[in-house]
């Protein structure tokens, strides 16, 4: 009968309670739905990374990221890509030259990436492919062609079918040239990536390093499911030796804390929200137990003991409060499901977004643990808040309580 | 057989300026199956009496014996579970749970007892017939009349089979037919059931019914008289 006289003691006032179940329902409900769209960006920023950047698993030659020195290249490269497009859990693997150089035009001349690729493993490893506006991705059967971003072409005054410029160091340390056509222009929305990364034929890089035949300085794996990352490397590392075998988490540590930081900063918020929201529960009960002195002075007359008044008065706060937040955390898990599948356009801001990296929209990403976590924090702050009510209640004297007219 | 007994109670409430002796050495004894009024003007400290006898207010000096129990050596949780078990209250302003029906006011100290619920159910029932409300088990207080409210109340002062029953002027807030009525009620209980009833009252039809009218006057007893 407890849990009966808490519920429905919880509606004596129902414009007051509704005021409280109200503020907590909207609170809890953008706590939950700022929660999925920051999580839905961060998702999408570490899947642009691995599906246009860096794929799983990337493999070098020792101590060639620190120095990019292009004598540190993986000879035999070719026969790995073999074998590593043949392991089950791989989806592809591709052989990368990469060179860091300058690039020009009749305008203006840049430092870029210049990564030498063969589109047909390329395409398995990374969605460059997808990302072409105009032109074509290698498919045309021209010589040296080169596919570069929108916005490098705009800051070199170039545009499709026109001619530029690589001049890079080869082998043996000489400074060679070499001129290429554009063929394709791509827009990863990713602005520092596009203005900083040109792709040409694995065959015209080879040609113009001197590198030796099937040598490359990187292989990039992309696996089936992201769950066999790990499992895939140590596949890899065993069959290459001595080479560095790295996942995407280590070759960029902070894109891997951002799904942890952003975690930890969502669970945040949403105690600062509940924290809030503590204080009006408080009042709330404060003054359904000050409305009550004569009442609860009776109860205990009768025989209820301090116990069960102190009990009685939690289970109420934590009736209020779970109602107000199971109906929030409903209604913002809704929410977040629709956005889904429905972007939420951040064009306004797109330039600021697409220069760090993210997309101009973003589709809300949230699990369950979440909405299971959020609804336990709700009712730790119901009990936290029942306990300075209940003990005014125990304050009442009974025989001055029912004094009261 | 005595189930009360009061020795030398004296209540003292310090003023700002002036210290009230609200009760001033009374000695009492209540026998099972009494029927008794404690009569006098406001002021005359019945009810403060009364607030000491059923333990909710603690006396400066003497005892309250019920049933060989000094129930103000008891503990705080100790004494509310001996109210609990042994004493019966009626309010002059009927003070029932509003969220609950009158089956659940009147189960509710039995649950508080842990009685089982077949037990708590009949018990309800019957009560509540005895006392005329049979078909107004599933009502709210806001449905009942004043009379009908007071007696839900002697129902649930009487469901956890108390030593006796505490009615602080129960009668004060009615009309005469619902007065009548429970008057009658609590008369047919006393003398068939043997319930011990203490009433604290102004009412002259109350003091009609009552078997021994003590008569209180600035905290003493003046006239002590068995009809």
């Amino acid at each position: 009968m407890l849990l009966s006289i808490s519920w429905r003691n919880v509606w004596r006032n129902k414009l007051r309670s509704l005021v409280m179940v109200i503020a907590i329902t909207l609170g809890l409900c953008a706590g939950i739905f700022s929660t999925g769209f920051y999580l839905g960006m961060a998702d999408q920023r570490i899947d642009k990374a691995i599906k246009t950047e860096l794929s799983h698993i990337q493999v070098h030659q020792n101590n060639f990221r620190q120095a990019h020195d292009i004598t540190k290249f993986i000879p035999k490269g070719d026969s790995l890509v073999r074998e590593f497009n043949d392991m089950p859990l791989v989806a592809g693997a591709s052989p990368r030259i990469v060179i860091f150089s300058m690039i020009a035009s009749a305008e203006n001349g840049y430092g870029v990436k210049i990564m030498g690729i063969e589109p047909k493993f390329e395409r398995k490893t990374t969605n460059i492919y997808t990302k072409i506006v105009e032109g074509n991705y290698f498919e045309e059967k021209k010589k040296n062609p080169i596919i570069l971003g929108d916005k490098l072409a705009e800051k070199l005054k170039v545009k499709l079918g026109s001619k530029v410029v690589l001049t890079l160091q080869d082998v043996d340390n000489n400074i060679i040239s070499g001129a290429f056509r554009i063929v394709g222009i791509f827009n990863t929305v990713n602005t520092t990536f596009d203005e900083s990364n040109v792709f040409v034929k694995y065959e015209d890089l080879i040609r113009l390093t001197n590198l030796p035949a099937g040598a490359c300085h990187e292989i990039a794996i992309s696996v089936k499911n992201d769950e066999d990352v790990n499992l895939v490397k140590d596949q890899i590392a065993k069959a290459t030796g001595s080479l560095e075998v790295m996942t995407w988490k280590e070759l960029s540590p902070e894109m891997s804390y951002l799904t942890e930081a952003m975690d930890i900063y969502m669970y945040i918020f949403i105690v600062i929200i509940l924290l809030a929201l503590l204080f009006g529960i408080i009042n709330t009960m404060l003054m359904a137990v000050l409305d009550r002195i004569k009442e609860l002075g009776m109860l205990m007359a009768i025989g209820m003991s301090r116990v069960r008044v102190f009990f009685m008065i939690m289970l109420e706060t934590v009736f209020l409060s779970l109602t107000g937040g199971i109906a929030g955390v409903t209604l913002g898990y809704l929410i977040s499901k629709y956005f889904e599948t429905h972007k939420i356009s951040l064009a306004r801001w797109g330039n600021v977004y697409t220069s760090i990296g993210y997309d101009p929209y973003v589709y809300t990403s949230l699990d369950w643990t979440y909405i299971i976590n959020t609804t336990i924090l709700v009712f730790i702050t119901g009990v936290i808040a029942s306990i300075y009510p209940a003990y005014k209640a125990l304050q009442n004297d009974p025989a001055q309580a029912l004094r009261i007219e | 057989m005595s189930i009360i007994q009061i020795k030398n109670l004296t209540k003292i409430y310090d003023g700002k300026h002036v210290e009230v002796k609200a009760v001033n050495g009374i000695n009492l004894s209540i026998e099972e199956g009494e029927f008794t009024a404690v009569v006098g003007p406001s002021g005359s400290g019945k009810t403060t009496l009364l607030n000491m006898l059923g333990g909710l207010d603690r006396p400066t000096s003497g005892e309250v014996i019920i049933n060989n129990v000094n129930i103000w050596n008891l503990s705080p949780s100790k004494l509310i579970d001996f109210r609990l078990h042994n004493i019966g209250f009626v309010f002059q302003a009927y003070n029932l749970i509003p969220v609950l029906t009158a089956k659940e006011n009147v189960e509710f100290t039995m649950e508080l007892q842990g009685r089982p619920s077949k037990e708590r159910f009949e018990r309800t029932k019957s009560l509540l017939e005895t006392v005329g409300l049979g078909d107004r088990l599933d009502s709210r207080p806001s449905r009942l009349s004043g009379g009908q409210q007071q007696r839900v109340a002697v129902a649930r002062a009487l469901a956890p089979k108390p030593k006796f029953i505490l009615a602080d002027e129960p009668t004060a807030n009615l009309d005469s037919k619902s007065t009548e009525m429970l008057l009658d009620i609590m008369e047919k209980l006393n003398k068939e059931e043997k319930i011990t009833f203490i009433f604290s009252t102004h009412d002259a039809r109350v003091m009609k019914k009552a078997k021994r009218i003590i008569t209180v006057e600035d905290g003493k007893v003046l006239k002590d008289e068995l009809k």
